[in-house]
Parts: structure tokens; C-alpha cells; sequence
């Protein structure tokens, strides 16, 4: 009988044949925690004695509130910093930029179990690892043991057919995505992703689109991989990495939906919730006012994300009122936006650059808007308060629709402006 | 045997809400973090609750971050389970390894806020003693209860020096 992607992974994980369902201790390859939750996981990781890690390769990420902005949390980096020394664990600090960026850019591997105490840490889906996020005593049991016990998910077969629209990217997908299935509606599952339109896209795109499986309460969001992804893997200067890696063409999925993307249009998610999705043509009528607009995180905060907005923004400059912050996903982000020059087309279009990290994403720092105030974000999640002040309200765009935004000062459909 | 009040929630309770992100630097003190336990959904929650109380939700309750601190200050605020239509994925896991029990039961709709509650988590029934109704749920898998008995994986580990059977 066929396997599904997430059946073949964990299979290759347990040294048996695995099938959806079960309940395995598997071995995992990547662990990671980040400045939210690492200090947690080390906490856990002594209650129980550990003293060495096991998991072949382990990582911390200063990310989240980096550089700090207050004296507790330099304190709990600090911890971080003395364990990484201490067990030999490499600690990405502020700069790095963000895990799951990192991740993709320098150690996933197709067909790799990959955790992390952070829930996105399905981006690494968008290589054809099984990556799912986890509490930090998980996490702390898999840096002690090197592995944990997992349910096979089922899986949902996500087909994606056709060419996207001029105007319309992968972040539409996956806000398309959200829109049919809901916030619930992929619990316990896995998605895989097929199709004409995944086989053309670049593993940037796919990232995009793995990244946001768990707003619909997936577990991971798998991608299969294929030339593109051997493509990537040599951008990054390490092709020996690549294998292809794809589901058995009989496999058998719980559910499926297709989805035509030529059909489809730029989109918006409204407050509060991630999958209350409309079409920004609609949305634009009601002439809805933004006060900020911010380009980056581990969703869009990539270089293709970042010249997808300059497009718009360098042709007609940016509204006075409106604040924009940019922030690279990456270092390597980061310095190929300086080396393209794009960073000084934005400082000269009056944006913000911000240090690669979260930024205001996870609303600590760098971008917190006032009561009443609009924020057009490329992230992931709306959830009231999650920028940092719940009298505030967060739309959700691709890269194209924050640029317009950031053009007019409301939601516009960028498409007139491209 | 668990007993206690009935608080009230709606669906997508997500874990900004539990564990508002702007007290992220109040993570390594659980304590204070869970004083401002779910105040965006209501004012004052962590000082309104008696110990033992109960939490009824719609469904997909705990979307959101991966923050197990979510878990632990409903547990730390006094809660002694979690009812809803249904969890987010990461939030069950992590329930589980924190040892906060919960519930998964498709009739929250019919529990008033401040009715008194019992749960029986191995034979899998509510009772709301107040309106004298009872419901049945799913019981927890065995390997889950196992580590809820020994309230969260890292007693467990300690005690057994490996993961319950699977
Ligand atoms: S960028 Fe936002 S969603 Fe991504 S890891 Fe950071 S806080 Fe989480």
C-alpha cells in the first residue's frame, strides 16, 4: 500500500513501517527553541537530568526580542548563551535572524524530522522535512534523548493547479487555503501539497506556504522535492543535501482539496482571525485606513518578498502617513538586499530597517501600534493583542498588498499599482 | 476526581489570549504571568477564579504559538481542567506534558457559566450538577492518561526513565 510523505518520513524515523495513526517514538535530526521558549526548554531539560544532547543537530535562536529590549529577558539570553557553551550548542543570536529562515537556509534536509518550540517550524515543510512545532518540554526531552513520541498525522492533500495570476503570490494561496479549510480545519493532520503549481514554484514560495499549514491547526505542511529544491539547495552551498522525495502515487489521504490559483485574487485576513479571508477588490470599497505597514517575518520576509514590494513602492513612493518597517528574515537576507541595493531604495522610501528577527511580529518590541491604530503586516497571525496591543487591529497580505497599502494609506488592490 | 465552577469561554480561544505576548518577559516567572491568565477575554480572570474551577470553550481552543507557558499558568492559576469542543494541536500535547487534564466534549453549548462541574477522566463522563445533566466523551488514550496520572511527562520520565508504552 502507498505512503503518504509524513507516512515515508516517520517510517524512515522508527526503523519500521509506519502508517497513519499510530502512535511512534521516533528519532528526530533538528531540534531547536527560540528566546520565548528556550529558557523553559533548559529548565526542563536539568529537571531531568539530561546531561548531554543527543539530537544530532541542536540550535538555539535568539530571535524573538533581539536585540533585547528589557533587563529580564537579557537575562534569560544570557542563560541561553552560557547552556549553548556549556553542551555545545550553537547559539544563533541577534542578527541571525529568524529559526525557521535559518533553518531552511542552512541545515534542513528533505525527508528530515525537524522540531522546535515555536509553532511555524513547519516552514521547513517547503524542503520535504516533516517539521512541527512543540512545547519546550518536548523540545527539552528531544535535546536529551533525541527523539519523542509522535502520532503519524493523516494527511490532506492540498492540490494546487494552474499559473498565479500577475499580482497574486503564494501568500494568497495559503490565505485561499485558510479561507476553505478554517483555523481547525487540518487538527492532528498533515497538509501535502501537489500539483502544477507547486512544481513551478521556487522552495522561497514554498516556504511561504508551509509556513502558515499550522493557521489551520496542521501539524506540518509538506512540500515534495524535486529539482527546485535541489535548485535552492545549491543557492545555499550544499546540494549534497538534496534527494528527491515524494509521495507514493497511491498513498491514501483523509481528504483532498483542489484548488485552480489562476482563479484567484490578492487577499486579505481580516481581524482577528487568520482565516477570515476576503478578496482585497472587495475590501479596498470600504476604504479601510493604515496607520503601519510591516514587510518581513519568517512568512514573507524573504528577498524575493522584499523586491515583490519594492516593484510597487519604488514607482510610487511611499503615503506620508503611513510608518513602514522592514525587516529581513535573515543575515544572508539581509546582506543580498544590501548587495542588491534594495535596503537603500526603502531607508530612501522612508522605511524602517529593522535587525533580523521577529521584529514587531510577536509585539515585544520595534513596532507597536497605539489603541485604535491599523497594522498591515505580512505575518502570519491577527490574533487580537498578538502585536503587542489588543485595542489594535492586524490585516494579513502578501507582500504586494502591504506595498499598496503602504502606497495609498488603506487597503488597495495592488494589482493597479504594479 | 476532578470538581469545580464553570467559566464560560467562546471558540479560537488562542494562546494570545492565554498568554498575552507583550508579558513575554514575565515567561521565566509563571507566577505573575498567570495574574494576567486570559484578561483580554475577561477582565481580571486569574483573580475572579477559585481554585478548582473549570474552563468550557467552543472549539479550537489553544490555537496559536507553540508557548507551553500557556498551558502551565491555566494550571498554575488554578484551574483544574480544560472542556472544549475541541484543541489545537500543540496546545493538547502540551496540556498533556504539564499535566493540566483535558476534556473533549461537543456539548459545551449546554454548561452555564458558574455551573458546578464533575469530571471523571478514566471512564470519560461529565456531570453538571447543577442542571443534573450528564455527558459521555472519547477517555484519553491510555499512553496520554498514563502521564497525566503522573501529572506531566517530566514526572513520568523521572519516575519511569522512559515513555509509557505505545
Ligand atoms: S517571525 Fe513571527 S511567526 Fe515567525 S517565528 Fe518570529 S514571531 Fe513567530
Amino acid at each position: 500500500m502507498g505512503k503518504t510523505l509524513t507516512e515515508k518520513i516517520f517510517s524512515e524515523h522508527t526503523g519500521r513501517e509506519v502508517k497513519a495513526g499510530e502512535i511512534v517514538l521516533a528519532s528526530v535530526d533538528i531540534a531547536m527553541a527560540q528566546d520565548g521558549t528556550g529558557p523553559l526548554m533548559i529548565k526542563e531539560f536539568q529537571e531531568l537530568g539530561f546531561k548531554e544532547v543527543k539530537v544530532p543537530k541542536a540550535f538555539l535562536f535568539i530571535d524573538h526580542a533581539s536585540p533585547s529590549p528589557r533587563r529580564e529577558l537579557s537575562n534569560s539570553q544570557k542563560l541561553m548563551r552560557e547552556f549553548g557553551k556549556q553542551m555545545g550548542v550553537v547559539v544563533f543570536d541577534m542578527g541571525d535572524g529568524i529559526s525557521h529562515q535559518v533553518l531552511a537556509e542552512r541545515f534542513v534536509r528533505p525527508g528530515d524530522l525537524v522540531v522546535g518550540a515555536d509553532s511555524h517550524t513547519c516552514t521547513a515543510g517547503g524542503l520535504g522535512a516533516f517539521g512541527t512545532g512543540m512545547g519546550s518540554t518536548d523540545v527539552a526531552i528531544v535535546f536529551g534523548l533525541g527523539k519523542n513520541w509522535f502520532k503519524v498525522p493523516e494527511a490532506i492533500r492540498v492540490v494546487l493547479e494552474g499559473k498565479l495570476p500577475e499580482g497574486v503570490y503564494a501568500k494568497d494561496v495559503i490565505l485561499e487555503i485558510a479561507r476553505i479549510l478554517g483555523s481547525d480545519g487540518a487538527t492532528y493532520k498533515a497538509l501535502e501539497f501537489q500539483g502544477s503549481c507547486v512544481e513551478g514554484m521556487d522552495v522561497d514560495d514554498r516556504l511561504t506556504i508551509s509556513n502558515m499549514a499550522v493557521e489551520v491547526g496542521a501539524k506540518a505542511g509538506l512540500m515534495p522535492s524535486d529539482e527546485k529544491t535541489r535548485e535552492y539547495l545549491k543557492k545555499m552551498g550544499r546540494e549534497e543535501d538534496y534527494r528527491e522525495l515524494k509521495p507514493d502515487p497511491d498513498a491514501i489521504y483523509e481528504q483532498e482539496i483542489v484548488i485552480d490559483v489562476s482563479k484567484l485574487e490578492p487577499l486579505v485576513a481580516l481581524p482577528h482571525y487568520v482565516d477570515n479571508v476576503k478578496r482585497v477588490s472587495e475590501v479596498e470599497k470600504e476604504k479601510i485606513k493604515i496607520d503601519q505597514v510591516f514587510i518581513g517575518t519568517c512568512t514573507n520576509g524573504r528577498l524575493k518578498d522584499l523586491e515583490i514590494a519594492l516593484k510597487i513602492l519604488r514607482k510610487h513612493g511611499k503615503h506620508p502617513d503611513v510608518r513602514l518597517i522592514v525587516g529581513p528574515a535573515s543575515r544572508r537576507v539581509y546582506a543580498e538586499a544590501l548587495e542588491k541595493g534594495l535596503i537603500k531604495e526603502f531607508v530612501e522610501l522612508g522605511a524602517a530597517i529593522i535587525p533580523p528577527g521577529c521584529g514587531p511580529c510577536v509585539g515585544i518590541h520595534l513596532g507597536v501600534m497605539a489603541d485604535g491604530e491599523r497594522v498591515l503586516s505580512t505575518q502570519n497571525r491577527n490574533f487580537k493583542g498578538r502585536m503587542g496591543n489588543p485595542e489594535g487591529e492586524i490585516y494579513l497580505g502578501s507582500p504586494a498588498v502591504a506595498a499598496a497599502a503602504a502606497v495609498t494609506g488603506y487597503i488597495t488592490d495592488p494589482r493597479r499599482l504594479l | 476526581m476532578i470538581r469545580g465552577r464553570a467559566w464560560k469561554l467562546g471558540d479560537d480561544i488562542s494562546t494570545d489570549h492565554i498568554a498575552p505576548g507583550r508579558y513575554f518577559h514575565l515567561r521565566n516567572d509563571l507566577e505573575k504571568l498567570a495574574e494576567h491568565l486570559l484578561e483580554d477575554v475577561i477582565e481580571g480572570f486569574a483573580q475572579k477564579i477559585n481554585k478548582g474551577d473549570v474552563i468550557v470553550a467552543g472549539k479550537n481552543f489553544g490555537l496559536g504559538s507553540s508557548r507551553e507557558h500557556a498551558a502551565r499558568i491555566i494550571k498554575i492559576a488554578g484551574i483544574s481542567c480544560v472542556i472544549a469542543k475541541s484543541f489545537a494541536r500543540i496546545f493538547y500535547r502540551n496540556a498533556i506534558n504539564v499535566g493540566l487534564p483535558l476534556v473533549e466534549l461537543k456539548e459545551t453549548d449546554e454548561i452555564n457559566q458558574g455551573d458546578e462541574l464533575e469530571v471523571d477522566l478514566e471512564r470519560g463522563v461529565v456531570r453538571n450538577l447543577t442542571t443534573g445533566r450528564e455527558y459521555r466523551f472519547t477517555p484519553i488514550p491510555k499512553f496520554l492518561l498514563e502521564i497525566l496520572k503522573e501529572d506531566g511527562i517530566v514526572n513520568y520520565l523521572k519516575k519511569h526513565g522512559t515513555f509509557p508504552e505505545v
